[in-house]
């Protein structure tokens, strides 16, 4: 560990990569994520790493699926807008069961919207995205050191299970600064034995006979048993996940809470700040957040109404997404309410307790 | 008893899924005796695209990526620059590279990636059963242009070879025909130009076969060649259209 | 302790640094801070903002909507966040841009001449530097021991003469508020 360092979550996230071990990226520039692209692209060359600014997100994480097949670590990112368009190739690095991670600093849509921070991606972000029977890993930090942290996370839990993995931040989370402490960066031998974890399957030099190999990295079974016992290994493989994968952390549960609240990103430091306000006035207001939105933390959001929590707000800076998983995980134990900010706009802690108070 | 035809060692044993009489066999053919030639099998890597050749990714016998639909050049620039000490190809149809991944040739083409790119045009979309290409000739039918291609509303053929020979970044570009025995010989020497120069690192190296499609031409595969050859090579003609190693 | 500190100023006039200082120096003195700055369109030609938080608690909300502690440097900026300082606050404005006072009972105000006695100093861009000395004379919040630790570690190799004039324009700001 280093000394803190005041930093952007943009900078802090590219930084962090680099440390552990990424050492190809391929982006294309969009507000407001484009400080991590010019990270990258002033420092990959300097950690003797590859850079290359691609013609489109398209052609972004396609160059992705090349390098991960090539047992590399590996990274794109970019914003919602991007995002959408990198779904096509996220939905074949699933199928191949490649490792990558994404990057989305999330802005405010549908279409263009703007470039304010927003959570509208959450759906997509949580159920695959793209096409076909697959999930995402997917990292949801609430501060520029937790951004940070992530970056190893990620490229370690994207290896283990072969899987993209996406850090979903937003726009507040990318043009923030604050103190971030960097973990030491992994040396190039560290790096070479993490990926050489995967050189039993993925494109790597060949040996001459008797030992020549021929790996394929693909997503396409044209039979269909064939690609019924493909999806179904793919489906213990998510299962896997959700018993071990879940993230999330508690903001003053206790059996005494009135409420429970659920909210995760940039959403949950505000509902943070309101209970701290709330509990100045001896109001007792706990918190869930999930840290990983998938695997949805079903259990621990259920495990955080206490006796006395007659209600469950949920706060998100949408229309109201993640208030359908919160629904699955209380399953009908006490009623569940949802409050949203949409359009780039963020809640303040006063809207947030003034509705919590409604239910008070 | 003397072997005069083997099967290349690039290639694995299992039987193409062709049509008969398709040129996608001879192509694959000729790539994998130059790299056997070339003796760059063991250091070579290949991405196969979408379209009837997507199990290209089985019949090479080196490392291969199954690519998305039109994404082989961007994928094939992951993998160069993973591995930079590899020799990477891509094989593609007209459909693949010159409709949905028009961006993306165009693109690695002007960074000038050190990868191969082999480009099969049979004017038409053969796995999906016979659409319209970017590459169908004026006037030509085909399942989606019933009345024939009508240049005045989707506009005329596109010229791969003409059109990244505007840029200044690719090596070695050059259009050859696979309809004769001695016009494939001499496809066979562009191959093999273009793996070499990719093997010595010079840049970026395109060859284009002009095919035929017997199946979704309806023609029975002697007469998808001589059609081939009155139609398509006046419009698309044979010819090295760059040679940096030359100049 | 929390300080909500907004800075806001013409694109150019610096606020956004006025905010990185400050959180830098009180990251330093081992306090919780953010720096939440406006991006897009608005930067240009528009007014730039940056909300900081310096605390002694964990920071949750890094977003300020009441600032107790605003700097506003131009006329628009005044206008718009002026009346949202919290009561017992403090306001500080640029003179030279700003003609018209807002003239709240309930908070501080200091005004200043910021450009004139940035050029009298020798560099119109340590007007920032004044909005600095004036904020920690008033609150304290970080000592000017830091900053100038801060300032002299990138500046005093590069551009001695600039780190002369951006302590001066410091001091000069905190004798303002004495
Ligand atoms: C995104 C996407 N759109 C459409 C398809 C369907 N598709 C498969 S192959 C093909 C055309 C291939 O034609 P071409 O590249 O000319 O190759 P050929 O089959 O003629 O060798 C199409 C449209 C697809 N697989 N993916
Ligand atoms: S459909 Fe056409 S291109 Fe495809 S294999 Fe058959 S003949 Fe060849």
């Amino acid at each position: 560990m280093g000394k803190k360092v005041l930093m952007k979550g943009n900078e802090a996230i590219a930084e962090a990569a680099i440390r552990a071990g990424c050492r190809l990226y391929f982006a294309y520039p969009i507000t407001p994520q484009s400080e991590l692209i010019e990270y990258m692209a002033k420092m990959m060359p300097k950690a003797d790493g590859v850079f290359v600014q691609a013609e489109s997100e398209v052609a972004a994480i396609n160059m992705v699926y090349g390098a991960a097949g090539c047992g590399r670590r590996v990274m794109t990112s970019s914003s919602s807008p991007g995002i959408s368009l990198k779904q096509e190739g996220i939905s074949y690095i699933a199928g191949a069961q490649l490792p990558a991670v994404i990057v989305n600093v999330a802005r405010g849509g549908p279409g263009l919207g703007d470039i304010q921070p927003a959570q509208g991606d959450y759906f997509q972000a949580t159920r695959g995205g793209g096409h076909g029977d697959y999930y995402v890993i997917c990292l949801a930090p609430n501060s520029v050191q937790e951004f940070a942290d992530m970056a190893s996370l990620a490229f370690d839990l994207a290896d283990k299970y072969r899987n993209p993995v996406m850090i979903l931040a937003d726009g507040l989370l990318g043009q923030m600064m604050e103190p971030v402490e960097f973990k030491d960066a992994l040396t190039p031998e560290e790096i070479l034995e993490k990926e050489k974890q995967h050189w039993d399957w993925c494109c790597r030099p060949n040996e001459d006979e008797p030992n020549h190999h021929h790996h394929e990295i693909n997503s396409l079974e044209i039979d269909p048993k064939e690609l019924e016992k493909h999806v179904l290994r793919l489906g213990e493989k998510y299962d896997l996940i959700r018993e071990n994968e879940c993230r999330w952390e508690n903001y003053n549960v206790n059996d005494d809470n009135e409420l429970l609240c659920c909210a995760y990103g940039t959403a949950s430091r505000i509902v943070k700040s309101a209970i701290d306000q709330l509990k100045e006035e001896g109001k007792n207001v706990g918190m869930v957040r999930p840290i990983s939105v998938w695997p949805f933390p079903y259990q621990q959001v259920a495990a955080g109404v206490g006796p006395k929590v007659k209600r469950v707000v949920t706060f998100e800076l949408n229309l109201g997404q993640m208030v359908e998983d919160v629904k699955l995980a209380i399953n009908g134990k006490v009623p569940v309410e949802f409050m949203g900010k949409v359009g780039g706009l963020v809640f303040t802690p006063e809207d947030v307790k003034a509705e919590i108070e409604k239910y008070l | 008893m003397q072997v005069v035809a083997t099967r290349p060692k690039s290639l694995t044993d299992l039987q193409f899924t062709y049509c008969p009489g398709c040129l996608h066999g001879v192509a694959h053919r000729l790539i994998a005796e130059v790299m056997d030639e070339l003796d760059i099998r063991n250091e070579t890597m290949g991405v196969a695209p979408v379209g009837c050749s997507v199990f290209a990714y089985k019949f090479f016998d080196c490392d291969m990526q199954e690519a998305a639909h039109g994404r082989a050049p961007a994928v094939a620039t992951g993998m160069k620059r993973a591995r930079p000490d590899m020799h990477v190809f891509t094989y593609q149809g007209d459909g693949d590279l010159a409709a949905i991944g028009t961006a993306e040739i165009i693109h690695a083409a002007n960074r000038g990636e050190h990868i191969t790119v082999f480009f099969v045009n049979n004017a038409i979309y053969g796995m999906t059963g016979g659409q319209m290409a970017p590459t169908s000739l004026p006037g030509m039918k085909t399942t989606t242009s019933p009345y024939g291609r009508d240049v005045d509303d989707i506009g005329y053929p596109i010229r791969v070879c003409e059109l990244l020979d505007s840029l200044v970044a690719p090596f070695y570009i050059e259009r050859v025909s696979l309809l004769s025995p001695a016009e494939i010989i001499k496809a066979k020497r562009a191959v093999k130009k273009a793996l070499l120069y990719n093997k010595e690192e010079r840049g970026f190296t395109f060859v284009e076969f002009v095919s035929t499609c017997p199946t979704n031409w309806g023609m029975d595969p002697m007469k998808a060649r001589d059609w081939a050859r009155e139609n398509m090579l006046p419009f698309f003609k044979a010819q090295k259209f760059r040679d940096k190693g030359e100049e | 302790m929390r300080h909500d500190i907004l800075c806001s100023g013409f694109g150019g006039q610096g606020a956004l640094t006025i905010g990185k200082f400050i959180a830098k120096a009180a990251m330093a003195e081992g306090k919780f801070v953010s720096w939440l700055p406006s991006y897009g369109p608005e930067m240009r030609g528009g007014t730039a903002n940056v909300s900081v938080v310096v605390s002694d608690a964990e920071i949750a909300s890094p977003i300020v909507s009441f600032p107790n502690v605003l700097v506003a440097l131009n006329q628009p900026s005044l206008d718009k966040f002026g009346p949202e300082v919290k009561a017992g606050g403090l306001m500080i404005a640029n003179t030279d841009m700003c003609p018209n006072k807002l003239g709240r009972k309930d908070i501080t105000e200091y005004y200043a001449p910021m450009n004139t006695i940035a050029k009298e100093i020798g560099n119109e861009k340590v007007l920032n530097m004044i909005a600095i000395g004036m904020i920690i004379g008033h609150t304290k919040m970080v000592s000017y021991e830091t900053l100038e630790k801060d300032l002299s570690a990138f500046l005093l190799k590069k551009n001695p003469q600039l780190l002369e004039m951006n302590l001066k324009a410091i001091k000069h700001g905190m004798d303002l508020v004495k």
